[in-house]
């Protein structure tokens, strides 16, 4: 789970490290009146969404006057910010952080998160800050530096003041750094954070080191235990099918084909995407109904599929261990003849019980293709959406 | 021979007395799993399944002399008894439970590292469908009936398409040696070389086939390893050739979040390495089919 910068920056300033002064904003004059209880006479404006290279997307602004803040409040809220990192239809902005501006020396990069080779947590920092570190690992590798962390004992201070040197911070504010970089750690730990970025960490003129940007993400497999991040959660920065989805069990990622896609276990799921692909169609989705899935939840992911109106077919594969392939049959007819389906529907059952489900397929006198295995599924899935495209094309002429 | 498991080791079940725990461990005690009894804190004495209940690992190692552990128990207390477990001397312990904390897990890897390597409890899964040595024993919550027994070990993250590959195998006339699952999370107990090394020891084992995913360097280390330290030949098929970047495909592990951790890099980088690629997943059985012929 995610959470925006200003939450992130109020949970870390809980733990020592330094930012600037700011608040949040609804509205043009929410913002204007941010600005006014800030004082000083520069201001950012900056759009609150889940995603990072935030300001090349225009979701920064830099303001001199109150006039300047209102004017870019009004520009920023409602407004869809597309980056790399949120796909092309990017997330719209709701919330403004008005925050003071900072006589910026040096910008540094910082990171924690969970490398999986070392099963560690790895700090992860350079001197070129404001880059996108991706950027920086391919054109100047030896810019970055990592540091991993013994488990058992956590981040020493060694280590915090190794990072510090690295990032080419002067011994007057070696201390400052040292309890900086420890702070982000023990938030690390506390709160279960799977991700950690300050991008940029700044050198003021002042001498102060300062959270310039901060991004934060949560195990999700820990917010049981972290109630008050949970509560952070804004749900209009995710997409609304896959929220649904997770709403009823269901695991589900939206995707650019129009083949939908019904089937059990992640992996699988992947494999028959990929011969969807192979065989000449393009998935329109990805969807892990998991293990005991009931008449009501095939159902639900019967919905949840259609309700992607660029959906030309769908597939379900199911290969059944502790699921039983009568009673997918028995969910699988009952959703059809519930939901009146326009697409054709290509339905291939494997394991337990599956001479019960297939004559429970056929005997339904539903319009539903059958398939043995796992080629012929794919194969008559893009062959049936190839079909409802020429007849589409057909119509139009 | 087969690996980790067979019909005389003997089963403890974690989370014993629950609907899930009760659940498989009679699947298990079905498929002929020399199940000796299972744990339950605070039940201890009690009888269910007709075995006993213990309050202990400990108990169930020293009264019982178990041996190998499956682990039932939810994942806020999972982490936990995957330790209890290895504390006690058990030897091999599958962790069934789906959404355990990355921490938790770190934590775990860590404990397990202090004991020597002769003394470690080896750790598969979490969030996996377990192991199986077909016709001999069941550790997991697989469909027993689709293995046929045979010389081709099976390891990979994804349980059902563990099953669709001993599917495709069985059709043809090929069975499984040991089939595991190492699961879908980022840190597990096992990675892929870590259960190469123990097929390329096990002699009843001819072939490996590995069944991988977007995600992580596992694939890749395994391929290296395979490399440089494995006789036997290692076929191997990544899911997820259209998985979009930074997009978690069900799995916590499964996201490409780094270059060559998607499925085609993976792919390129394993048959470099002299492993042969499964084409596609339907092609899993005849890959397998094939390179057996060669040898």
């Amino acid at each position: 789970m995610d959470i925006h910068e200003y939450q992130a920056k109020d949970i870390l300033s809980g733990y020592g490290i330094k930012i600037a002064e700011g608040g949040l904003a609804y509205s043009p004059e929410d913002a204007v009146q941010r600005a006014r209880e800030i004082g000083g006479h520069v201001w950012a404006v900056k759009a609150q969404i889940h995603s990072g290279a935030r300001g090349k997307a225009g979701g920064i602004k830099i303001c001199k006057t109150h006039d300047e803040v209102e004017a870019a409040a009004d520009y920023l809220l409602g407004r869809r910010l597309v980056t790399h990192q949120t796909g092309p239809v990017g997330k719209v902005c709701s919330r403004l952080y008005i925050e003071a501006g900072t006589d910026i020396v040096k910008e540094l990069y910082f990171c924690f998160l969970v490398d999986r080779s070392s099963e560690r947590i790895v700090m992860v920092g350079s001197a070129q800050g404001g880059m996108e570190i991706e950027e920086l690992a391919v054109n100047n590798p030896d810019a970055i530096t990592k540091i991993y962390i013994e488990p058992a004992v956590g981040l020493q201070d060694y280590q915090a003041r190794e990072m510090a040197f690295a990032l080419g911070l002067d011994a007057e504010i070696m201390s400052h750094a040292v309890k900086t970089i420890k702070g982000c750690y023990r938030a690390l730990r506390a709160l279960d954070v799977s991700m950690l970025e300050i991008n940029p960490l700044v050198v003021t003129r002042s001498g102060e080191l300062v959270a310039l940007d901060a991004k934060m993400g949560f195990d999700d497999n820990a917010l049981f235990r972290q109630l008050k991040i949970s509560e952070l959660r804004d749900k209009t920065q995710e997409d609304p099918r896959e929220m649904a989805a997770a709403d009823r069990g269901l695991s589900y990622v939206g995707l650019d084909g129009d083949i939908g896609c019904m089937i059990n276990g992640a992996g699988l799921a992947m494999a028959t995407m990929d011969m969807i692909k192979l065989a000449g169609g393009e998935p329109a989705n990805f969807l892990d109904v998991g293990g005991g899935a009931s008449a009501e939840r095939t159902e639900k992911a019967f919905r949840l599929v259609l309700a992607d109106k660029g959906v030309k077919a769908m597939l379900v594969n199911i290969f059944a261990g502790i699921n039983r392939c009568d009673w997918i049959a028995e969910g699988v007819v009952q959703a059809v003849r519930k939901i009146d389906m326009k697409v054709p529907l290509i339905v291939r059952l494997s394991g337990t019980n599956v001479e019960e489900g297939r004559r429970i397929i056929a005997e339904s006198g539903l319009p539903i293709i059958t398939a043995d295995t796992l080629a012929e599924a794919a194969e008559k899935a893009v062959q049936a959406r190839n079909e409802v495209v020429a007849k589409e094309a057909a119509l139009e002429k | 021979m087969a690996i980790f498991i067979n019909e005389t080791t003997r089963i403890i079940v974690q989370g014993f007395t629950g609907k899930i725990g009760s659940f498989h461990a009679q699947d298990m005690i079905n498929y002929g799993s020399k199940v000796v009894g299972g744990i339950t804190p605070g039940k201890g004495g009690q009888i269910h399944l007709g075995l006993p209940v213990f309050n202990t690992v400990k108990e169930a190692v020293q009264q019982a002399g178990a041996e190998a552990s499956i682990i039932f128990v939810p994942p806020a207390f999972a982490a936990d008894s995957i330790m209890e477990a290895a504390d006690a001397g058990i030897k091999y312990c599958v962790a069934i439970t789906d959404g355990i904390p990355t921490q938790d897990m770190m934590t775990v890897k860590n404990f397990l590292r202090r004991f020597s390597e002769k003394e470690r409890m080896v750790l598969t899964g979490p969030n996996c469908a377990g192991t199986i040595s077909p016709g001999r024993a069941m550790l997991g919550i697989m469909p027993g009936h689709i293995y046929k027994q045979g010389n081709v070990g099976i390891v990979g993250r994804s349980g059902t398409l563990g099953y669709e590959a001993a599917d495709q195998m069985k059709r043809l006339g090929i069975g499984v040696s040991t089939s595991v699952g190492i699961g879908g999370d980022p840190i597990n107990g096992s990675s892929h070389r870590d259960i190469l090394e123990k097929f390329e020891q096990d002699s009843e084992t001819k072939v490996v086939l590995m069944i991988g995913e977007i995600g992580g360097p596992q694939e890749v280390e395994a391929g290296f390893f395979s490399k440089e330290y494995m006789s036997k030949p290692v076929i191997a098929y990544i899911a997820g050739l259209t998985a979009p970047e930074g997009r978690r495909m069900g799995h916590a592990g499964a996201i490409i979040s780094s270059a060559g951790e998607g499925a085609a890099e993976k792919v390129a980088m394993l048959r470099e390495l002299g492993v042969t690629i499964c084409p596609t997943p339907a092609a899993m059985g005849e890959t397998v089919a094939a390179v057996l012929a060669k040898i």
